[in-house]
């Protein structure tokens, strides 16, 4: 009898350790990632309660949030960041948890990080204070976000009490035009199933479109699995992970590796492996989609024109109109052409080196519009390191970016990289509610990499197929 | 822990859809050790954009119940959105539906979150600002929220609510009861063992 589990069922499976009293699964973690902002806390309940980690080598933290991208001496200006550095170095320290300060080549944004490092394998499950950790399931593991009495809970005994999500397969198929990236089929899925279309279920994105893409693509596509409300989301691996995967620092060597290979790839789900929902899409479909509300399922293609409020049903029409009036557009209006003053590349969406690869190519021999401040934030030290050796921050620094460390930065604001007053962002990130970008009434465009770049070059909202000809 | 069965108060009405946690509490609000004190940032910007905001009418100030919309606490895994919500003096929410890591850490805080209705829920947020005070009753044993005239069924699920009304909630205790099961489980893990079959 083959097995009809899908993958999200077998490795739900083996991590079970029982039930609860609640009827919730207590399910095992097999890898740990924690940043400065939400563990401090977590280690204080496990102080108050007298706790020790379980596995402290199960853990890994970095720091990314508040850090800034520009001056990094320490000890930082802002007073409170140096704070919540001193909190993760002390507490790593103490607990014995190894940590990626800014003085290790390998620091970076923790979902850049775990990948890179070869930490995120396949048939691992994984937990991180942060809702972004969706995005390790690119390699086919259960990857979860969690709160921070969550953190302790996985400090302290290595599991997580959690209800088992159902699943829901999408598959996109055919071939994506020129100028169509991840970031756009990911867009298009959360416009077409909303919000909170997820909610309750594990995502699993299969078909040609995300067969044919590399590591870092897929990666983006699960890392917004999360916008859609989906618990999290994950892509069957298959020889491209195990490719990725091979001599990466923390991966299996040797015959392991051998071992560890064939174990992955049998974890994918099988031909006829049972779902709880499948829903299809033409990759032909596909434009390159930009937002132009104030949650990431409001986006329309780049040669469309804004939705009107009537076509929406009528229990969403409150909510289109909030979105409309805060960011000053109107109904019918085209997206393209709408005038920007920032440009943000990065976040743990799009910082890759693949995604700065694109990005270059767009801006080679142009110049960034004299209206627009522009930015280039690597994912990691490592990236930075990789696109320089390319000698990508040359591209981008004759064109007018700026060219910064490490770090989340504009992403959420809670360093010193920000919007101002009611500025229009065009940004390769994940999340475009309002104050994201950390100016209470700043407005943001989320996008491809490659489009932030053809708006940055002429000022507005570009269709970046214009420079694909 | 405390069991928490019902949950009286006088309501605040936000009837919004898909609330995000940045909107609960600003990202900047994140640089603290501790979520001493976070409690008066709720909300902070939507109260500087708008000037009739519930959390800073004088007739909702004392509400301890929440009422809101679809998809509330959507977004950042951020604990710091319901800690702020708690340490404001909300001890419960009622909305349409909400999104999962929130409800969870609500969860853990002891802090029901429970769905009505979305008409049900226009009705409510239409009594509570004709008539404030309007004191509200957030009842998980009988599954109803009631505002003194009537009862409406409530829905919430079950895991959650009686792990609420049982008083059993610290899930940390529960998780550390299985100690010797955690070991045993990580023990049959390919990846921690080598990947030796
Ligand atoms: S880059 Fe943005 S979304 Fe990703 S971890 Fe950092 S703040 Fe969160």
């Amino acid at each position: 009898m083959s097995d009809t589990r899908n993958l999200f069922n077998k490795v739900w499976d083996l991590h079970t350790v029982g039930t609860l009293p609640s009827g919730q699964t207590q399910l095992f973690i097999g890898q740990h990632l924690i940043h400065e902002v939400t563990s401090p806390q977590a280690f204080e309940m496990l102080r108050d309660r007298k706790l020790k980690v379980m596995f402290p080598e199960r853990t890994l933290a970095t720091v990314d949030h508040i850090i800034p991208t520009d001056n990094q001496a320490r000890p930082f200006l802002d007073v409170l960041a140096e704070e919540m550095m001193s909190a993760i170095e002390k507490n790593c320290r103490e607990f014995g948890v190894t940590l990626l300060n800014i003085d290790d080549k390998r620091q970076g944004i923790v979902h850049v990080v775990g990948p890179e490092q070869g930490l995120t394998q396949p048939g691992i499950t994984l937990a991180c204070g942060d809702s972004h950790t969706s995005t390790h399931g690119a390699f086919g593991c259960i990857a979860f976000g969690i709160g921070t009495s969550q953190v302790a809970h996985v400090l302290a005994t290595q599991t997580l009490a959690m209800n088992r999500p159902k699943v829901r397969r999408i598959e996109v198929n055919g071939t994506l035009g020129t100028g169509v990236y991840a970031k756009d089929v990911v867009l298009y899925i959360i416009q077409k199933l909303g919000v909170e279309g997820g909610v309750g279920y594990a995502y699993e994105f299969a078909g040609d479109v995300f067969d044919r893409m590399s590591m870092e693509e897929r990666m983006t596509v699960c890392n917004m699995s999360i916008e859609g409300g989906a618990r999290c989301g994950y892509i069957n691996p298959d020889q491209t992970t195990v490719d990725y995967l091979r001599g990466r620092p923390l991966s299996p060597t040797g015959a392991a590796f051998d071992a560890a290979a064939k174990w992955w790839l049998s974890l994918a789900s099988a031909p006829g492996a049972q779902y709880d929902d499948v829903v299809k899409y033409n990759a032909a479909d596909i434009e390159p989609t930009v937002t132009w509300g104030i949650n990431p399922g409001q986006s329309v293609g780049v040669s469309e024109k804004l939705p009107t409020v009537a076509s929406f049903p009528a229990r969403d029409q409150v909510g289109v109109r909030e979105a409309l009036d805060f960011m000053e557009l109107k109904e019918g209006q085209p997206i393209a052409g709408l005038k920007i003053d920032v440009a943000f590349i990065g976040s743990c969406t799009n910082s890759r080196i693949s995604d700065l690869r694109e990005a270059a190519s767009i801006v080679k021999g142009h110049k960034v519009s004299s209206a627009v401040r522009a930015l280039v934030v690597p994912g990691s030290q490592l990236v930075r390191e990789q696109a320089e050796k390319e000698g990508l921050n040359k591209i981008f620094e004759e064109a007018g970016f700026e060219w910064r460390e490490a770090g989340c930065s504009m992403c959420l604001a809670m360093n010193p990289d920000k919007l101002k007053g009611r500025e229009v962002c065009a940004s390769s990130s994940n999340r475009n509610f309002k104050g994201r970008q950390g100016s209470p009434t700043g407005r943001t465009l989320l996008m491809s990499p490659a489009m932030v770049a053809a708006a940055a070059i002429r000022g507005a909202v570009t269709d970046v197929r214009q420079f694909k000809a | 822990m405390s069991k928490v069965q019902q949950v009286s108060g006088s309501g605040i009405p936000l009837f919004l859809d898909d609330i995000d946690t940045d909107r609960i509490i600003p990202a900047r609000y994140l640089r603290c050790v501790t979520f001493d004190g976070i409690g008066q940032y709720a909300f902070e910007d939507d109260r500087k954009q708008d000037p009739n905001h519930p959390f800073d009418d004088a007739k909702f100030k004392a509400g301890s119940i929440l009422v809101s919309g679809r998809n509330f606490g959507c977004g950042s895994s951020r604990e710091h959105a319901p800690q702020s919500l708690m340490r404001w003096g909300v001890k419960a929410v009622v909305a349409e539906s909400f999104a999962e890591i929130f409800f969870g850490n609500c969860t853990s805080l002891g802090i029901p979150c429970v769905t009505l209705p979305r008409a049900e829920l226009a009705k409510l947020c239409e009594q509570i600002k004709s008539n404030p005070p309007k004191l509200l009753t957030v009842d998980l044993v009988a599954q109803v929220v009631s505002t003194g005239n009537e009862s409406i069924p409530s829905q919430m699920p079950e895991s959650a609510r009686s792990a609420l009304t049982s008083g059993n909630w610290d899930f940390l205790a529960q998780l550390l009861d299985n100690k010797d099961a955690i070991r045993a489980t990580a023990g049959k893990l390919p990846y921690l063992n080598g990947f030796k079959s």
